[in-house]
C-alpha cells in the first residue's frame, strides 16, 4: 500500500468521525427549550444550527483535501492516468 | 406605474424575457449532439456546477415554505430541513456524485437507469425504476407549476379587478382581497411552463445550467435584501441591530425554542435529505461536471449557501408571530403566503416585483432540470434502449428528447389545471420515496455483493412500504402530518415514515443479495 493510499484511508476515517460528530451535535437536545438570544436577536437553537452549517462546510472542505475519493490524476474519461497507475 | 400589480407584472415580464434571452444565447453554443444537449458535453466548471446543483435542490420552498413553516413551527424547521441538508446533501455529492461521475464518464452513462442496468446486468431493473422515478418526479413538478401560478396571482393582485378572468372568489362568492385582480393561476403557470420549455428546448443542459446560475444568484440576493427591508420596516428602530433586537424580543417563547417539536421526529427527519442521492435530475447534473475535482466547490459551499437562504427566511417567519406585526391588514391563514404578504404590506412595489422574480427563479431552477431529465430518461432508457442505439442517430435522439420534453411540459401543465391542491402534501412523500431508494445506489457503488435480485427486491420493498404508509396517511386524511408512533418504555415516540421505508429497502436488499447470484466477475471488475 502506498503512503498516499494510507493517508487517504486515514483521511476517510477522520471525515467519517467528523460527520458522525456533526450528526450528534445536530440533535441538540440541550438547547431544545433554551430561549437565549445570541447577539440579542438570534435564538440560540437557530444560531447553533447555523454553526452546524458552517461546521459542515469546513468538514467538507477538509474532506476535499485529505479524503477526496478520486486521485487528481483521474482524467476526463474517468480513468486514472498511466503514471498514477504505475505508481500504485 | 402606480397601478396596483403593474410594477410587479412588468418586473416579472422583464425577468422572464432575460431568461429567454439567456436560454437562446446558450443554444448558439449547441454542437448538435445528444451528449451536448443532455449533459453539455461534460463541460461545466465548479462555479456553474455549484449554482446549478444548489438551484436544482432549492425549490420555492426555500423562500416561501421556510418562512411559512417557521411561522407555524418556530426555529426548529431550520435544523429539521436546512442544517440536516447541509450535512447530507454534500455527503451525497461526495460519496455518490463523484463516484457515479467516474463510472458514467468511463462507460458513457447519462441516466441512473443506464448505470443500474450495466452494473447489475439486468434489463428488468430499468423497467422497474423507470415508472418509479417518473412517478416520484411528477408530483414534484406539479408543485412547481402550481406554485408559480399562485405566486404570480398573489403578487399582481389588484391589476385588473374588473376583468372577469382575473377575479378571485371564495367558494361562498366573496372576493379574495389578497388575490383579486391578479393574473389568474392558469395563465401564470402557462407562461412559466412556456418560458422554461423554450430555454430547455433550445438550450438543453447548457441553457438549463446557465439559467439555473442566474436564477440562483437572483433568489439568493433577493432573499437577503427582502430580509433587510422587512427588518427595517417592522422593527421601527434606528439601525439594523436595534431592529433585529426589537423583533426578536417580540417573538413568543414557543417560536424561538422547540418546546412544541418532537425530538424523535426531528431526529428521523435526517433521513429525508438522502433523497438527493437518488434524484434523477441531480444525477444528470452530476454528469455535466468537467472533472471529478469540479465537485469540490459544490461539496464545500452547499451548506453555507443553504444557510444564507434559510436563516433570513426563518427569522422573518418567526417575526410574523410577534407583536410588532401590524394588526391591519390581518395575517393570511395560509403560512406559505406569509413572506409574499409581508413583502406586499411592508415593502414597495418594486421589491414586491423583484421578490416575485426571486420566488419564480427558485421554482424554475428546479422545473427546468426535471423536465430535461424526464425527456432524457424517455429517450435513452426506453426509446433508444429498445430500438437499439445503432438504429437511432444522434440528431434523432436530440429530436426525441425535445419532443418528450414538450410532451412532459404539456402533461404537467394539464394536470396542474385539475383539482390537485393536495399535491403540496406530496412533497415530503416524494422525498421519502427517493430516500428509500438510497441504499440501492449506495450498495451499487460500494458493495460487490449486491445482486440484481437484491436491488430489485429492495426497490420493491421500498415501494410496497411507501404505498402502505401512504394509504394509511390517506385513510387518516393526514398526508402532511402523518407520523408513526413507536411505543417504548411506556411512552410514544414520533418517527417519520421514511425510517420504515428505508429500513425495509435496506434489509430486503441485503438479505436477498446474500442468497442470489452476483453479477459476473467481468462486470464487477469494471466497477471495483
Amino acid at each position: 500500500m502506498t503512503s498516499s493510499t494510507t493517508q487517504k484511508s486515514n483521511g476517510m476515517w477522520i471525515i467519517a468521525a467528523l460527520v458522525v460528530l456533526l450528526l450528534i451535535l445536530h440533535q441538540d437536545n440541550w438547547f431544545w427549550t433554551d430561549d437565549t438570544l445570541v447577539f440579542g436577536f438570534m435564538p440560540i437553537g437557530l444560531f447553533w444550527h447555523a454553526c452546524i452549517s458552517i461546521g459542515a462546510s469546513l468538514t467538507w472542505a477538509l474532506a476535499t483535501v485529505i479524503a477526496w475519493p478520486l486521485p487528481d490524476e483521474v482524467d476526463e474519461n474517468g480513468d486514472v492516468s498511466s503514471t498514477e497507475e504505475a505508481a500504485s | 406605474m402606480n397601478h396596483p400589480g403593474l410594477p410587479q407584472l412588468i418586473i416579472i415580464l422583464i425577468y422572464l424575457g432575460l431568461l429567454l434571452l439567456l436560454g437562446l444565447s446558450s443554444s448558439r453554443l449547441f454542437k448538435g449532439t445528444k451528449e451536448d444537449y443532455q449533459v453539455a458535453s461534460h463541460s461545466i466548471g465548479p462555479f456553474l456546477l455549484l449554482m446549478s446543483l444548489f438551484g436544482t435542490t432549492m425549490t420555492a420552498f426555500a423562500l416561501v415554505g421556510s418562512s411559512g413553516e417557521a411561522f407555524k413551527e418556530g426555529i426548529g424547521v431550520y435544523g429539521m430541513l436546512a442544517s440536516s441538508s447541509g450535512i447530507i446533501h454534500s455527503l451525497c455529492f461526495f460519496l455518490i456524485g463523484v463516484k457515479v461521475w467516474k463510472f458514467a464518464r468511463r462507460h458513457k452513462y447519462t441516466t441512473q437507469i443506464e448505470f443500474f442496468r450495466d452494473r447489475l446486468e439486468s434489463d428488468f431493473i430499468g423497467l422497474l425504476l423507470f415508472p418509479i422515478l417518473v412517478g416520484l418526479v411528477v408530483p414534484y413538478l406539479l408543485i412547481g407549476v402550481i406554485s408559480s401560478g399562485t405566486v404570480i396571482q398573489s403578487l399582481t393582485a389588484g391589476l385588473a379587478p374588473n376583468l372577469e378572468m382575473f377575479q378571485a372568489y371564495t367558494p361562498d362568492g366573496n372576493p379574495i382581497i389578497a388575490l383579486n385582480g391578479g393574473v389568474p393561476p392558469w395563465l401564470g403557470s402557462l407562461v412559466i411552463c412556456v418560458v422554461v420549455l423554450v430555454y430547455v428546448f433550445f438550450g438543453g443542459m447548457r441553457g438549463t445550467t446557465w439559467a439555473n446560475t442566474l436564477q440562483t444568484i437572483v433568489f439568493m440576493i433577493l432573499g437577503v435584501v427582502t430580509f433587510y427591508v422587512i427588518a427595517t420596516r417592522l422593527g421601527g428602530q434606528d439601525g439594523l441591530m436595534a431592529n433585529l433586537n426589537a423583533l426578536a424580543e417580540s417573538v413568543p417563547e414557543e417560536k424561538i425554542t422547540r418546546m412544541e417539536m418532537s425530538k424523535t421526529k426531528f431526529f428521523t427527519y435526517l433521513l429525508i435529505p438522502l433523497s438527493v442521492g437518488m434524484f434523477p435530475h441531480l444525477f444528470q447534473h452530476w454528469m455535466t461536471a468537467k472533472s471529478a475535482n469540479t465537485f469540490k466547490v459544490p461539496v464545500i459551499c452547499h451548506p453555507i449557501f443553504i444557510m444564507i437562504v434559510w436563516v433570513p427566511c426563518v427569522l422573518v417567519g418567526i417575526w410574523a408571530t410577534g407583536d410588532l406585526i401590524p394588526a391591519k391588514p390581518p395575517l393570511p391563514s395560509n403560512p406559505n403566503t406569509i413572506l409574499p404578504f409581508l413583502v406586499k404590506t411592508q415593502t414597495g412595489k418594486v421589491l414586491g416585483g423583484l421578490l416575485a422574480a426571486g420566488i419564480l427563479a427558485a421554482i424554475m431552477s428546479s422545473l427546468d432540470s426535471q423536465f430535461l431529465c424526464i425527456g432524457t430518461i424517455f429517450t435513452n432508457d426506453v426509446l433508444t434502449h429498445y430500438k437499439g442505439k445503432e438504429n437511432v442517430t444522434d440528431a434523432q435522439q436530440v429530436l426525441y428528447t425535445r419532443l418528450f420534453i414538450i410532451g412532459i411540459v404539456a402533461i404537467t401543465y394539464l394536470l396542474s389545471l385539475g383539482n390537485v391542491k393536495s399535491v403540496f402534501a406530496m412533497g415530503v412523500w416524494c422525498f421519502s420515496g427517493f430516500s428509500a431508494l438510497f441504499p440501492i445506489v449506495f450498495a451499487a457503488l460500494y458493495w460487490r455483493g449486491l445482486s440484481a435480485a437484491g436491488a430489485i427486491s429492495g426497490i420493491c420493498a421500498a415501494i410496497v412500504s411507501w404505498s402502505v404508509l401512504f394509504y394509511q396517511a390517506l385513510e387518516q386524511d393526514a398526508l402532511r402530518t402523518f407520523v408513526l408512533k413507536l411505543p417504548l418504555g411506556g411512552e410514544e415516540y414520533e418517527i417519520m415514515p421514511v425510517v420504515v421505508m428505508l429500513a425495509s429497502s435496506l434489509v430486503t436488499m441485503i438479505v436477498v443479495s446474500l442468497v442470489t447470484p452476483k453479477p459476473s466477475e467481468k462486470t464487477l471488475a469494471r466497477f471495483f
